[in-house]
């Protein structure tokens, strides 16, 4: 697996191929926590200042404005405040944030509390996966490390402020992703989501201010305060500062993890050259899903040719989004149903079963595709997904619920003809598709 | 939604009252999990101290929870609440090499059927299901992270990546 940056300078994958690079001696002796020393001696203020300047968007999927998100934190508030780092990692097609924590975890470690100075909260919480148990074991040295060299504790390099960081497991549910179930999860409760308003930055953990940010929004935080927000943000484009980890898998010779600046150009070229191009020479590109399994699936015909940009606008403008940048690559050997009756069957066994839309249509979905699978195939079926998708995007809970729907509407958009000859060939009628 | 959970659990929730018990040494190991949380949220302390509990007896099971309710100062069903929408809390005892085989789209598309097919055949099981020796039981699980290392498997908390049938027959030959 190939782990590189391409377009620019390594920033996020910087200590990726440096020996020991999880360990504090070398993580020091490549500059670390001289963005901490820094950033104690400027104003919080400032310092969510370079963070608004630098256009970092939330890596995590949302892509949310991170300087945006911190200046909600009320300043003056009698309640602790906390930072929490997203390490939930479970798009499917999303494995970056495992790589940041196994081979750089003080890079996160430096950005949470440079976040904690600047937002006044004394504790921080590494929410993880349950089956990333080993990077736990990991963070939980690198954690140890900081605070025996002062990094954590009481009076962090001499300044007053006091913080110390603490890893937490989850136990096997996508749904924990989604920031204000991560929140119900850490309480020790079912990871159902919440309401919001409020937003966590007002009533997060404890209902107490809390900001809740990916691992790879961490990571990026001391690279801001190293060069400054304006710099950084001129690594990528004005609207998609710096840059970004994307992780590749599926029918490509390389697939990995690659770092490029936001911006770059273009989606076939990455694919097609970048990551070695199609793992079987004699085999066409078909699909391709671009920042994990909940964003619109593209066809071929939307990316060779088409100059698409790898950026949040780019991407939009393509027909699809950039999400995590987990992206799946597929040739011509795939049959685009079973891939999203695949991923339906994900979206159903992930509903956390709270809200009525997400919870019975994810169910409905899987029923139909099974039904179409074991040969009760009906010419109406397109439509009827549609209905469904229809009735879950837009009125569940929580964002999980459009995830499921995107993937089967744009699956049927995108690849009519696959659905006709799936339909034709797993139905004793004759497969006549509507018009949707 | 744990798709996995077996329906028989709750009478098992009414009907035990058998409280399981820890070396002092594992306690300590509790102990410094609530810790991590404020003096009044131990219940924050919950799921690590399930996965603990699941380590030390190698499922969840009714002694198990009721052990925790008593010293997180829950209800019983608090405890059942939570353990019963998690994923990876086996709810029934499994093998002790649980293999979880990866079934996720990247992991689909690369030769996760094959590798499946081609454990299942060998140790004569169905997904869901234990060996008669009580040695490996199979799993079916949604995405691990690991898709750009497709296919794989989680053995325990072992990852296994880039599978072939050549290295899964080393990885079951190679387990005690």
């Amino acid at each position: 697996m190939e782990i590189r940056a391409i377009g620019c300078e390594p920033l996020q994958l910087k200590r990726m191929h440096i020996e020991n690079g999880h360990t504090l001696r070398v993580y020091q002796e490549t500059g670390g926590y001289t963005s901490l020393k820094k950033a104690l001696g400027m104003t919080p203020d400032a310092i969510i200042q370079e963070v608004k300047d630098s256009a970092l968007r939330g890596r995590g999927g949302a892509g949310f404005p991170t300087g945006m998100k911190w200046s909600f934190v009320p300043k003056e508030t009698p309640k602790s405040k906390f930072i929490v780092c997203n390490a939930d990692e479970s798009e499917p097609g999303s494995f970056k944030d495992r790589y940041l924590m196994e081979r750089d975890p003080h890079s996160m470690i430096e950005g949470m509390i440079i976040a904690g100075w600047a937002l006044g909260a004394k504790t921080g919480y590494i929410y993880t996966r349950g089956e990333y148990k080993y990077l736990i074991d990991i963070m939980d040295v690198a954690l140890a490390e900081a605070r025996s060299a002062g990094m954590l504790g009481r009076n962090i390099f001499g300044s007053g402020f006091d913080m110390d960081i603490h890893t937490h497991t989850g136990a096997g549910a996508y749904i924990c992703g989604e920031e204000t179930a991560l929140l119900s999860s850490l309480e020790g409760y079912r990871g159902h989501p919440r309401l919001k308003p409020p937003f966590p930055a007002v009533e997060g953990l404890y209902a107490s201010p809390t900001v809740v940010n990916n691992v790879e929004t961490f990571t990026s935080v001391p690279q801001i305060i190293e060069m400054g927000g304006i710099a950084w943000r001129d690594l990528g484009t004005e609207k998609s500062g710096g840059t970004k980890l994307w992780s590749i898998s599926g029918h490509v010779k390389k697939p990995g993890v690659y770092e490029l600046p936001m911006g770059y150009a273009d989606m076939e070229k990455f694919i097609m050259e970048d990551c070695g191009g199609m793992l079987r020479d004699d085999k066409k590109l078909k699909a391709v899903i671009p920042g994990g399994s909940s964003v619109y699936i593209m066809n071929a015909g939307q990316i060779i040719g088409q100059n698409v940009p790898l950026d949040y606008e780019g991407l939009v403008a393509a027909g699809s989004m950039l999400g995590t940048g987990g992206m799946m690559v597929m040739d011509e050997t795939v049959d685009i149903m079973e891939t999203t009756k695949n991923l339906s069957e994900f979206y159903k066994h992930e509903s956390c079963g709270w809200c009525t839309p997400c919870r019975e249509g994810t169910d409905w979905i899987v029923k139909i595709f099974n039904r179409i699978a074991d040969g009760g195939g009906r010419p109406e079926d397109a439509k009827l997904l549609l209905d469904i998708c229809d009735n879950i995007e837009g009125k569940s809970f929580c964002p999980l619920g459009d995830a499921a729907a995107w993937p089967v509407q744009s699956a049927i958009k995108q690849f009519p003809e696959d659905f006709r000859t799936w339909l034709a060939d797993k139905t004793a009628g004759n497969g006549v598709m509507p018009n949707v | 939604m744990a798709a996995a959970t077996p329906t028989s659990y709750t009478d098992k929730i009414l009907y035990s009252t058998e409280v399981a018990e820890f070396s002092p040494a594992i306690i300590e190991e509790m102990r410094s999990h609530v810790a991590k949380y404020p003096a009044d949220r131990s219940r924050s302390a919950l799921i690590p101290l399930l996965m603990l509990v699941q380590r030390e007896r190698g499922w969840v099971d009714n002694a198990g929870v009721n052990f925790l309710a008593k010293f997180l100062g829950l209800e019983v069903t608090d405890v059942w609440e939570t353990a019963t929408f998690y994923s990876m809390f086996n709810l029934r005892p499994v093998g002790r090499h649980h293999i979880q085989i990866c079934k996720t789209l990247s992991c689909r598309i690369m030769g996760e059927p094959d590798i499946t097919e081609h454990i299942c055949s060998k140790l004569g099981i169905h997904p869901g299901e234990t060996t008669e020796d009580g040695k490996f039981t199979v799993t079916m699980v949604e995405c691990l992270g690991s898709c750009g290392t497709a296919p794989m498997m989680q053995v325990n908390f072992d990852y296994h990546e880039d599978l072939t049938i050549e290295k899964v027959d080393k990885i079951l030959a190679d387990a005690e």
